[in-house]
């Protein structure tokens, strides 16, 4: 049997990268630090992968000020919506398919 | 991929997106509180309008002299809630090692903001002008639309207290007469009945 390993998106193969998405999915926007807590992971950690998914352009990154510092807002755009939606669905039928197995 | 670690990724997922767009550390047990410090208030305000008033008197005048005093008490109710809460919330976050302030708190805290700052000026507008009838509806009112606006961002059933006040609010403007019995009930009796509802469901 044929299983679609190659509907999974390369980009999301990572765990972290995934999790990201999801926040993205659920809320509007999301800013780096409130991710960074949820995530519990380190600032180099969350900003690669951010810069991974951008590059992809799954995401958009809004950088403002909030008085004096630095506020950097992410958002996810309709291309990483669809490949975020593509990518669940894949998962999905990978999970049919094993238990009709 | 095993079957299990997918499973595992569509688990983590969803729960990371319930996570981040809701603020889950709301105490059932804060309400409860601040249901007893309505309570206490409501009844030192009864006292203050009934102690030793001889109703063949002028009773508008004495309800103008005791007005700081009912002002004092409704703040001391709204800081203690507020105290008990953000406490109680701190520590119930703390717990389960989250953070208190994210995303969805401010969220919470925006859409809230908005009807309660609203209200508020309302009521001294109303207060001002000798309309102190419709205090008590207008508190009501404007704090349940105030949980329905944060109800998106927290547990869901916050909307129904919210609802239930409203209610509750439009009562007692039907009902000129009765608005400390009504605002009791309001933030009274509903918060303690909502706040252990809530502690039974999600705290223990």
């Amino acid at each position: 049997m044929k299983i679609p390993f190659e509907n999974l998106n390369k980009a999301f193969e990572n765990r972290l990268r995934l999790q990201i998405m999801s926040v993205l999915m659920a809320n509007q926007r999301y800013d780096f630090n409130s991710l960074k807590e949820l995530l519990g992971v380190t600032d180099g950690n969350l900003a690669s992968h951010l810069k991974g998914l951008e590059k992809e352009e799954y995401i958009m990154v809004n950088k403002s000020f909030l008085g004096r510092k630095p506020n950097t807002n992410y958002e996810a755009t309709e291309k990483g919506k669809t490949a975020f939606k593509n990518h669940l669905d894949a998962l999905e039928q990978l999970i049919n398919q094993q238990k009709i197995k | 991929m095993k079957e299990k670690e997918i499973q595992d990724e569509l688990t983590s997922i969803r729960s990371l997106m319930e996570r981040s767009s809701k603020f889950i550390s709301l105490s059932g047990l804060a309400g409860v509180l601040a249901g007893i410090y309505a309570l206490i208030g409501a009844g030192i305000v009864f006292y203050l309008m009934h102690w030793g008033i001889d109703y063949s008197n002028v009773p508008f005048l004495h309800l103008v002299n005791i007005l700081p005093a009912i002002i004092i008490t409704a703040l001391a109710v709204l800081i203690l809630s507020i105290a008990t809460g953000v406490y109680l919330s701190y520590k119930k976050a703390g717990r389960r090692g989250q953070s208190i302030w994210g995303s969805a708190s401010k969220q919470v805290l925006f859409n809230m903001s908005v009807p309660l700052v609203t209200g508020g000026f309302l009521m001294l507008i109303c207060l001002h002008r000798g309309y102190f009838g419709i205090i008590a509806p207008v508190s009501l009112i404007f704090y349940g639309l105030a949980l329905i606006g944060a109800s998106n961002f927290t547990f869901s059933d916050v909307k129904y207290l919210g609802l239930c006040q409203i209610l509750t609010g439009l009562i007692t403007a039907m009902l000129p007469g009765y608005g400390l019995v009504f605002w009791a009930l309001g933030f009274g009796v509903l918060h303690i009945i909502y706040g252990s509802v809530m502690y039974l469901k999600y705290d223990r």
